[in-house]
């Protein structure tokens, strides 16, 4: 174990275990907008009390992913100072201005979003919500930004220094719209909302197994489960397929090694599951025939560029990118049946409430799509092996030279640890709140009106004081 | 070249920025467990910070984010020169919004006292690394030619650095203890600011020493001061600060207090600036292996993409951010969703 391999590790594990929270912050803030919406037009309690729940929820998440999150700004100086100086040009102008723009926006909002539900109108709560959830968005779009540059990397030129090779930035709206960008963001986000959507599902589904809170989980279902299914669907059918398109057009190897693909092929196969013998040079499991050509290239015919084409060191590590793939695709394709299920029983004369089967299924939902959209970040990053910036710096070449095994050994082991601990506590506290499920409100909890325009906060003067205005 | 001075300006600000902002979320999370001594008294005292803590954070991000893009050869070096020292910022970085979070879910005393001490350790914990960490910057690092810093951890908590480690503990705990001030009223006020005066004499001595540590040891940021003089204005203005502070204490004027104190860090920042420019690191090898705000610098494109980001971004952070504290403005309730 060398520091290299360590750092490899160290940072697989600290970016997945942070990418468990992000997903739901954005999709999760998805839903308490849309509970927000239905509760001030409909002022109906139920969506209230949606809010109030779920927050409680959004919250516990929001720590954990802000406590995780500032692990990676800090590692890539750590562990990769080579990587840092080469991309610190580009890479460097993404993630500050993710700091300025967005990162700002989440935090500053957050406490209104988090505090505002007893000392704001519906009305500017909702707003309050709504810029966190556009925050979460914002932070996501420029990260996907610097990640996608590290995949097609475009609008730099390379330059010597004493300190050895750096891009430079030629062009700030290419370094921004890198050929994998739109493709890239369009699909994470439709993930990460997807999981958002089936946390509640699940949780909403639990509460009727267990016949408490049914009237919410139901209003709940009826919001989430139609965001679910077309989803679902459009994420295999259009932004997943888009992602595919791109990644073999511009990173062809990656593609070859997420399929398993050994020799160029015209009609070549999709597995659905399988299995890469490295020794053989063979792919063995169930296949559709023609299927990647078609997925590739909209042909059925059209030849696929196999690993024989590569030098065998440019490979990205098969059996990881091939299984993350998969698993990936077989669980989008799951998704789809999962959405088609539930739409077909609660169109069915309500029997998605009483079926338990059903219900057992959206419980485990949530498990799933978190699965499946780390799997997806595995399969970019395992696929883009050896490279760290794509045909231009190597991992391996990437880490800082100064670390000692002992040094990285030691933060491994603190990572580890303090991750599991933290892990079992967000379950645990997670856990609680889904048993207990959410509180009744009481009717008249403001015996004053909330400021619930912009002018009313920013002036002196109590709202009673304000002539009675007319409601929406 | 001048946005290489305009950015080392900017990345002093944001640097003040932080340490005034989240400066006193650390010393509120450093004070807590001594000053207050119910779960009510508790609850108000972390509910003060509860919606802006979040928001005061993202300048040490910030400040990490411009240092990658504006200084990337300073960040590379920096991180992974001070791996474990930055390891340990990070676990202080990671438990302190899990603990204020994970604190109010249960209501099990044990359990709450067992994250307000975590929350404590935490913040003080992040305040004597960072105060090490800038000691340990003003002292000089073995920078190699490369630009590398090979250190063990144990070289960098020499007695200069941790001096300035608890100096800087000092300073938040006023300054924390000043915007507790302001934000409780009661028995609880009372306690704080029976403790306020004994902070800001600790603070006044641990920052003598350090000023005369400096001095005496004609460290390479002392040589503008020693030379031209002029420099002193900036240290001499935040005793100007710390005595107007105290004097509005104890007027009970306590928005002007903490304002004096946000002054304090801002001149004691400027004063480094002023010692430091143009170095960021300084090398105890060569003074020719140092970097400075022009050859550890991303080149021109760069750092003009940046402060336009910066121009744009800035100011409307400023603009909500002060809109935030203006809405939580006045003395803590208790609501059913607080902490």
């Amino acid at each position: 174990m060398n520091p290299e391999v360590l750092s490899r590790l160290q940072f697989a594990l600290t970016v997945s275990f942070h990418y468990i929270y992000p997903p739901i912050s954005m999709g999760l803030g998805i839903m308490l907008v849309i509970f927000g919406v239905l509760y001030v037009r409909t002022k109906e309690q139920k969506w209230r009390e949606l809010s109030f729940y779920w927050l409680k929820i959004y919250s516990l998440v929001f720590a954990l992913g802000i406590a995780t999150g500032v692990v990676q700004e800090f590692e890539f100086g750590m562990n990769w100072s080579t990587y840092s100086r080469f991309v610190g040009n580009i890479f460097g102008s993404l993630l500050a201005a993710e700091g300025v723009f967005a990162f700002f926006l989440e935090g500053g909002f957050l406490g209104l979003m988090l505090f505002g539900g007893s000392r704001l109108g519906p009305r500017l709560w909702l707003a309050a919500t709504a810029i966190v959830v556009f925050g979460a968005h914002f932070s996501a779009l420029w990260i996907v930004m610097a990640n996608s540059w590290m995949q097609t990397p475009a609008g730099y030129t390379l330059q010597q220094t004493p300190n050895g090779q750096i891009a430079v930035m030629q062009s700030f709206a290419a370094v921004v719209f890198t050929p994998s960008f739109g493709a890239r963001i369009f699909h994470i986000f439709v993930s990460a909302w997807m999981v958002g959507s089936s946390l509640v599902l699940s949780v909403s589904a639990w509460h009727l197994l267990r016949k408490r809170h049914e009237e919410l989980a139901k209003s709940a279902i009826r919001v989430a489960l139609p965001v679910f299914a077309v989803l679902a669907f459009l994420q295999v059918f259009v932004f997943g397929s888009w992602m595919a398109l791109v990644v073999t057009h511009y990173q062809p190897t990656k593609l070859a090694g997420m399929e398993g693909l050994w020799q160029t092929t015209t009609c070549a196969p999709l597995y659905l599951v399988g299995w890469v013998n490295q020794s053989t040079q063979t792919t063995t499991g169930i296949a559709v025939p023609c299927l990647l050509s078609f997925l590739a290239y909209g042909n059925l015919n059209a030849p696929v560029t196999g690993l024989d084409a590569f030098p065998s060191d440019m490979w990205p590590p098969l059996q990881l990118a091939f299984q993350a793939y998969h698993a990936m695709i077989d669980l989008g394709m799951v998704f789809i049946l999962i959405g088609f299920i539930g739409a077909v029983y609660y169109f069915w004369g309500r029997r998605l409430f009483t079926t338990r089967w059903v219900l057992w299924l959206l419980v485990a939902t949530i498990f799933f799509t978190e699965l499946a959209t780390l799997a997806g970040w595995w399969t970019a990053e395992f696929g883009r092996q050896p490279w760290i910036v794509w045909n231009l710096l190597k991992t391996q070449n990437a880490v800082s030279p100064t670390l000692s095994t002992t040094d990285v050994f030691l933060s491994l082991g603190i990572f580890v640890l303090m991750y599991a601990a933290l892990f079992a506590l967000f379950l645990y506290l997670l856990n609680g709140s889904i048993q207990r499920g959410p509180e009744p409100l009481e009717e008249t909890e403001h015996p004053t009106p909330l400021p619930d325009t912009f002018r009313e906060i920013f002036r002196k003067r109590p709202r009673t004081d304000i002539p009675a205005e007319v409601s929406v | 070249m001048w946005l290489n001075v305009v950015w080392y300006v900017l990345f002093m600000v944001i640097v003040g920025g932080y340490l005034i902002l989240d400066g006193f979320d650390l010393g509120v999370g450093i004070l807590h467990p001594f000053v207050a001594k119910t779960d009510t008294e508790r609850r108000i005292v972390l509910n003060s910070i509860g919606p802006v803590w979040d928001g005061n954070e993202v300048w040490l991000v910030l400040a990490g984010g411009a240092l990658f893009a504006v200084f990337p050869f300073v960040y590379a070096a920096l991180f992974s020169g001070f791996y474990l020292a930055f390891m340990l910022v990070l676990l202080c970085l990671i438990l302190r919004p899990v603990a204020i979070e994970f604190r109010s879910q249960r209501p099990d005393p044990r359990w709450r006292a067992t994250w307000d001490w975590v929350f404590f350790g935490a913040s003080a914990g992040l305040a004597l690394l960072l105060g090490t960490a800038l000691g340990d910057i003003l002292s000089g690092v073995p920078l190699d030619a490369q630009g590398n810093i090979t250190v063990s951890l144990i070289d960098l908590l020499r007695p200069y650095p941790l001096l300035i480690g608890v100096t800087t503990i000092a300073m938040f705990t006023m300054h924390g203890g000043l915007y507790l001030a302001l934000k409780t009223e009661g028995a609880l006020q009372a306690r704080i600011t029976g403790w306020l005066p004994r902070l800001m004499l600790a603070f006044f001595a641990l920052n003598t020493f350090v000023v005369i540590a400096t001095v005496a040891l004609r460290r390479q940021v002392t040589d503008r001061y020693l030379t031209q003089y002029w420099p002193v204005i900036f240290p001499a203005a935040a005793l100007g600060a710390l005595i107007l502070s105290a004097s509005m204490l104890s007027q009970r004027r306590y928005l002007e207090a903490f304002a004096a104190s946000a002054g304090v860090i801002a001149l004691l920042i400027v004063s480094v600036a002023v010692g430091l420019y143009p170095n960021l690191l300084l090398s105890t090898i060569s003074p020719s292996y140092n970097l400075t705000a022009f050859n550890a610098a991303s080149e021109a494109n760069t750092l003009a993409v940046t402060l336009i980001i910066a121009a744009i971004g800035i100011p409307l952070v400023l603009l909500y951010t002060s809109g935030v504290y203006y809405f939580f403005k006045g003395k803590v309730h208790l609501e059913r969703e607080s902490y």
